[in-house]
């Protein structure tokens, strides 16, 4: 894992101080709300329906279980006794005190932790593939290209008034667990036909109220141009965007407007004049990627004896399995994936108890290291399948081994109109719903890999746009209700989810989501035809016809 | 709901504590209270006049921020915000009851 050098580290400290400042001129009277609120986004502290938020950034999703810890700790003493992980790989408290926030940024700094782009016109923390560096068939660690381009965006005194957020992803694997096609840049690492490592760039896709999907604009940016190319992209944008209208700021609209040949031809342009401006010598990218080299994995059988037993004996076992283990690229090794989706629990919901306990056992069990994903579960990357039924085991103590990764009631819900001040419906009372009403397992698996997604309003935290089905909660007259859409993807084959007509109430999402399952299992040509692509097979009609034609 | 009530726009005015943000209203006997059943109620333009002024002094007094005023019926005496997000934020998350002003009181219907 990286660690912070002297000036990342007397970066936080400053700006910890500056904070503490702030705080105090604001209680004392000497800034407005008005001054005030600008600096305290800058720190990641929002104003919620209940109380101040405060949002912590996990770069690039991965945390040492010390930094795990402390997140425990935070929600121990500050808030409530629980975080919320977003589908931004961070971590969000919903319950703490404007008055303890300068603390609560002090203790975050001594584990190399704070709020800074988390929001804001800036760029935001950048986000990544939770499997990197441990994924098989991963082309290379995205995580060191990740830090770089933190440690170029944060603070950037061009970039921090952009004229919207700005959101970038990188992936080094083919099969896309970061979602980059919904990111205003989003990057993966490729081998070019010379066998070198470069970039693939995507660029202007997002979700929020007009949902688009990027466009490729490189197909190979070499690594010493990573920043410059970057630059390029985000200099066209900072200068063109629309600041007049903050529904069209975002890259998205203007990529679209503009056409990617245009833009394309405006960044082509500035690369050309900027070049070399910020360099990435080899020295340099050598620096940040030993940060991330490879642990010391021990040389090991590529099956155990013992996890072959348990898995025989133990149905439960058996079925932890099944959906939260995955191939690791070390013989020996497994990717565990910890659901944050138990029944009754809000999705991404961890209790302090809980994360402490993933901490220790991420210290005995898995080298260190965490992972928290955009789909609001954690990862344990690096787990020898002989310590597997152990780590079940310790897992099921702590409430956290729900098995259900993949399955439909592994669900992405933003917090909704429960917390959030956008909001316009609830979202998790919905996604409890469905968990009850698809809880037994067996159900689950004839359903298969199945990915529903919530939001409580049209700026998408809960990414319904790319759920293979998607819930939209609005607000009609004063009432919360419900939009369907179908066919949605996140992934390398990105897609938007269509409207499936006039919303539900909430006492009938429910029951339409099982109508869209029931039409789904009856069209569906054998079992090993997931929900998606006999979506793409028959279209929008037949599920339509289920939901409305009865009515 | 009352014949007097269907020709009444009864407001309240409401905010968030600066120090800690927790949700507040403008009371009967207090000028700000946690509890949405202490709360005075405005029933015309010069009663919701003068909560906003109330409001104004104490946004400016740093002791809350984000005063506004939200509609409530008043059903057997009891004030109930117009909309889900005010009768959320008057009792807590609906997820959990454990939390937020309904953990000390039974919750509004929802």
């Amino acid at each position: 894992m990286y660690r912070y050098d002297e000036f990342d580290q007397q970066a936080v400290d400053e700006r910890v101080a500056q904070f503490r400042g702030q705080v105090g001129r604001r209680l004392k009277g000497e800034l407005t709300e008005d001054q005030f609120k600008p600096l305290r986004l800058m720190n990641g502290l929002y104003l919620q329906l209940h109380a101040y938020m405060l949002r912590v950034a996990i770069p690039y999703g991965t945390l040492s279980p010390r930094q795990m810890h402390m997140l425990a700790h935070i929600a121990r003493k500050y808030d409530k006794g629980y975080g919320h992980f977003t589908t931004r790989q961070n971590i969000q408290y919903n319950w703490p005190r404007l008055v303890d926030t300068p603390d609560i940024l002090a203790d975050l700094a001594t584990v190399e932790m704070h709020g800074i782009q988390t929001s804001g016109n800036c760029i935001r923390n950048v986000t990544s593939d939770p499997f990197a560096g441990v994924a098989a068939g991963e082309v290379e660690d995205p995580r060191p290209w990740c830090e770089i381009i933190r440690q170029w965006s944060t603070f950037h005194p061009e970039f921090s008034y952009l004229p919207r957020k700005f959101k970038i992803a990188v992936t080094g694997s083919e099969h896309d667990r970061a979602a980059i096609k919904l990111h205003d840049i989003g990057i993966r690492v490729v081998r070019n036909a010379e066998g070198e490592t470069g970039f693939e760039f995507w660029v202007g896709g997002g979700m929020g109220r007009t949902p688009i999907i990027a466009k490729k604009i490189k197909d190979f940016v070499p690594k010493a141009d990573l920043l410059d190319y970057a630059t390029a992209c985000l200099r066209v944008y900072n200068e063109l965007g629309r600041r007049d209208n903050i529904y069209k700021a975002r890259i998205k609209i203007l990529v679209h407007e503009m056409g990617l040949e245009k833009y394309s031809a405006l960044v082509d342009a500035e690369f050309a004049r900027s070049r070399g401006t910020v360099k990435l010598p080899d020295a340099e990218i050598a620096r940040i990627q030993a940060y991330f080299a490879p642990p010391a994995y021990e040389a090991l059988p590529a099956t155990s004896t013992g996890f072959e037993a348990h898995k025989f004996e133990d149905k439960g076992f058996r079925a932890f399995v099944r959906t939260n283990v995955h191939a690791h690229k070390v013989p020996g090794y497994a990717i565990v994936s910890v659901s944050l989706k138990a029944p009754g629990i809000a999705p991404g919901d961890a209790s302090a108890d809980q994360m402490d306990a993933v901490a220790d056992i991420a210290e005995r069990y898995s080298l260190d290291e965490l992972r928290v994903t955009h789909e609001q579960n954690l990862v344990l990357p690096n787990v020898k399948l002989d310590d597997l039924y152990t780590v079940w085991q310790q897992l099921s103590a702590a409430g956290l081994a729900s098995a259900n990764i993949g399955l439909i009631s592994d669900i992405i819900c933003c917090p909704g109109l429960d917390y959030c001040d956008l909001a316009n419906a609830r979202s998790i009372s919905i996604a409890d719903e469905l968990q009850q009403r698809f809880a037994d397992l067996e159900r689950q698996y004839a359903i298969g890999n199945l990915k529903i997604k919530m939001s409580g309003c049209i700026n998408a935290c809960g990414h319904h746009h790319v759920g293979h089905i998607g819930i939209l909660g609005v607000d009609k007259h004063g009432k919360e209700f419900y939009q369907l859409q179908l066919g949605g993807s996140g992934a390398e084959d990105a897609s938007i989810g269509q409207v499936t007509g006039t919303g539900f109430p909430p006492e009938r999402i429910v029951g339409a989501v099982e109508t869209v399952i029931g039409t789904y299992l009856s069209l569906r040509h054998g079992d090993a035809e997931t929900f998606l692509d006999c979506y793409r097979r028959v279209g929008l009609a037949p599920f339509k016809a289920a939901l409305y034609e009865a009515r | 709901m009352s014949f007097y009530m269907e020709l009444v726009d009864m407001k309240v005015l409401t905010a968030n504590r600066l120090d800690d943000g927790a949700v507040v209203y403008i009371g009967k006997a207090a000028p700000w209270v946690e509890d949405l059943a202490s709360a005075l109620v405005a029933v015309d333009a010069g009663a919701e006049g003068q909560l906003t002024e109330t409001a104004a002094a104490a946004v400016k007094a740093r002791r809350v921020v984000g005063a506004y005023l939200m509609p409530v019926t008043v059903e057997d005496g009891r004030i109930l915000p117009a909309s889900v997000r005010e009768r959320i934020r008057a009792a807590g998350p609906s997820n959990r009851p454990d939390l937020g002003k309904q953990a000390l009181a039974p919750a509004l219907p929802r």
